[in-house]
């Protein structure tokens, strides 16, 4: 051996000695559990086999086509749709607004704001769904406030028609705040003079947010589209405190049918389902890193 | 529009966005007959603590928000210590198998936990580990996300710096120790506050991991209140909340610019 190659062998042990405690736990704690539900989803593998590893039957696609034969896993991804297609252009819209309105001030009471705003992300999803829940009742603050206006609200988390429109002005609520901070930093990216000249043109506050500050802000607004969605689709907290899952299935998501799946003891179907999930998700980060290369 | 009408709409709009919060407060402090009241009393008519009484009393909140604490911190420490790791040989060492391994960090950061719970489970019940403080921490102790934020930032630490070392003698582990770390503050912080966030309102692992009131976590022990006999107890409910949220708040407030700026550079939650 030459001293080069002597001396690259070491430097490689050396690299590989840091990385030994992570690839361990990442080896066994990510790598074998992703591998291992892909390979469940192929197989009859239910809460049983967990003493009796050899009583497990590969049946190929058979766990995919019973869950899409399965009304309530239909049900399942078009509650998730749902809650992802109506979830996201609310929070959105809510976040610009706010972002728009703490841009043009500055100063101590806009970080007070950004705060404020951004409390509700960091706290727990359980805690806060159990406030909700009190809130939401038929009797609760939600239905005095309406009242006060004249009109009687439902019954929110026990109505299959307002059960999950109740979990997504929740998840709004939550979540504003994150998209708020990111596009906060995507509006201060905006220059300056393209605004005064727009302003030189004699365009108002109103035709220059459409026309200047919204396409300037596009890849912004793209990315935290996608960012929010992958959380989104994977909802499962609020359904499990808020409603478990009900009334009738309306707030069945994708994630709660895999964890009902996995408590009957059907692991097999479980770890179909989440693939599904999965995969989904996958597509969606594949158009993030896109959405993100082209920013570079 | 005018400055001070956008500071109104704000401030109206930020008192309505906390209310859920000062509604919980004030609900935790009234008793069963006035938090089921309608219309609802705003202040709490006869203030008790009896809700708090029985978290600290029968349902041992300590038990739980120890463990939350010692799952969280040792969660902390070892993503700090390991990443960090990975992170310094992914962006400053040539060797066999780091494309593969950057790689699969990368392709393994949007993996949603409900997809290896299953195998997980089965795989620690076959180790005897469930209910195990084990089960809770070693699955979280390194995260992909991680391994990313370092290497980012030590990419941007001159290669001359280190190489003024290794001249001087110094070993690999010496100049990480002494060096690398030093100077991964911004980083360290982003990434130690970002992890706590997420092990203290963990979920759905604890939530099948932990199976004995010894080993529940806040939010575990919160939702199996909030299901069972205690459905309706709302003034529990909401003072076993106000105990969740209160910690991980005052945490924020005293550190919101990282908290922040770890959304700002991670783009993440």
């Amino acid at each position: 051996m030459t001293v080069g190659a002597r001396l690259r062998r070491k430097q490689a042990l050396i690299a590989w000695g840091f990385c030994l405690p992570f690839v361990l736990v990442f080896g066994v704690f990510m790598l074998v559990p992703l591998l291992g539900s892909f390979g469940m989803s192929f197989t009859d593998f239910t809460a049983r086999d967990i003493r009796s590893p050899f009583s497990v039957n590969f049946i190929g696609l058979q766990q995919y086509t019973d869950l899409f034969a399965d009304a309530r896993f239909r049900q399942s991804l078009l509650v998730t749709g749902l809650f992802v297609v109506i979830g996201i252009p609310l929070t959105m819209v809510v976040a610009l607004a706010l972002a728009l309105a703490l841009n043009s001030g500055s100063g101590r009471i806009v970080s007070l704001f950004r705060v404020g705003f951004y409390a509700p992300v960091v706290t727990s999803i359980v805690a806060v769904s159990v406030v909700w829940r009190y809130i939401l009742q038929p009797e609760g603050l939600a239905n005095q406030a309406l009242s006060l206006i004249g009109i009687q609200g439902p019954d929110w988390l026990n109505d299959s028609t307002w059960a999950l429109p109740s979990l997504i002005l929740m998840a709004v609520w939550r979540n504003v705040g994150t998209l708020m901070i990111i596009f906060l930093a995507g509006l201060q990216a905006v220059p300056t003079d393209v605004h005064e000249a727009a302003m030189m043109d004699g365009a108002g506050g109103f035709r220059r947010l459409i026309s200047v500050t919204l396409p300037l802000l596009r890849p912004t607004l793209l990315l935290g589209a996608v960012l929010i969605s992958v959380g989104y689709l994977q909802f499962f907290e609020e359904a499990f405190v808020m409603t478990k899952g009900g009334p009738l299935d309306a707030t069945l998501s994708v994630a709660y049918y895999t964890y009902q799946q996995f408590g009957f003891g059907e692991y097999g179907m479980a770890s179909a389902a989440s693939y599904v999930l999965f995969l989904v998700i996958a597509l969606v980060s594949l158009v993030q890193f896109r959405v993100l290369r082209s920013q570079d | 529009m005018p400055k001070k009408l956008t500071y109104t709409v704000l401030s109206l709009g930020l008192a309505a966005w906390l209310l859920p919060f000062l509604w919980m407060a004030l609900g935790s402090f009234k008793n069963q007959g006035e938090i089921l009241r309608r219309p609802p009393t705003w202040w709490p008519e006869q203030p008790t603590g009896e809700n708090y009484g029985q978290w600290f009393g029968p349902l041992h909140f300590s038990t739980f928000f120890t463990n939350s604490l010692i799952v969280a911190v040792l969660t902390v420490l070892g993503n700090l210590v390991f990443c960090s790791m990975v992170g310094y040989a992914l962006a400053k060492m040539e060797f066999p198998g780091k494309k593969l391994l950057f790689g699969l960090v990368m392709v393994t950061l949007m993996v949603p936990g409900v997809v290896t719970f299953v195998p997980l489970f089965v795989m620690v019940s076959k180790l005897g580990l469930l209910n195990s403080y084990a089960a809770l921490i070693l699955p979280f102790i390194t995260a992909p996300l991680g391994v990313f934020l370092m290497r980012q930032f030590i990419l941007g630490i001159p290669d001359a710096l280190l190489e003024a070392a290794r001249i001087d003698g110094a070993g690999e582990l010496r100049i990480f120790a002494r060096i690398v770390m030093p100077l991964c503050g911004p980083p360290l912080a982003t990434l130690g506050i970002l992890t706590f966030l997420t092990s203290w309102n963990n979920f759905l692992w604890p939530l099948v991991a932990a199976q004995s009131e010894d080993r529940y976590t806040l939010p575990v022990a919160l939702s199996l209140y909030s299901t069972g006999q205690n459905a309706t107890n709302y003034g529990l409910l909401l003072a076993g909340s106000v105990l969740v949220i209160v910690p991980i708040l005052l945490l924020f407030v005293a550190l919101q610019r990282y908290f922040i700026q770890g959304v700002a550079t991670t783009g993440l939650k």
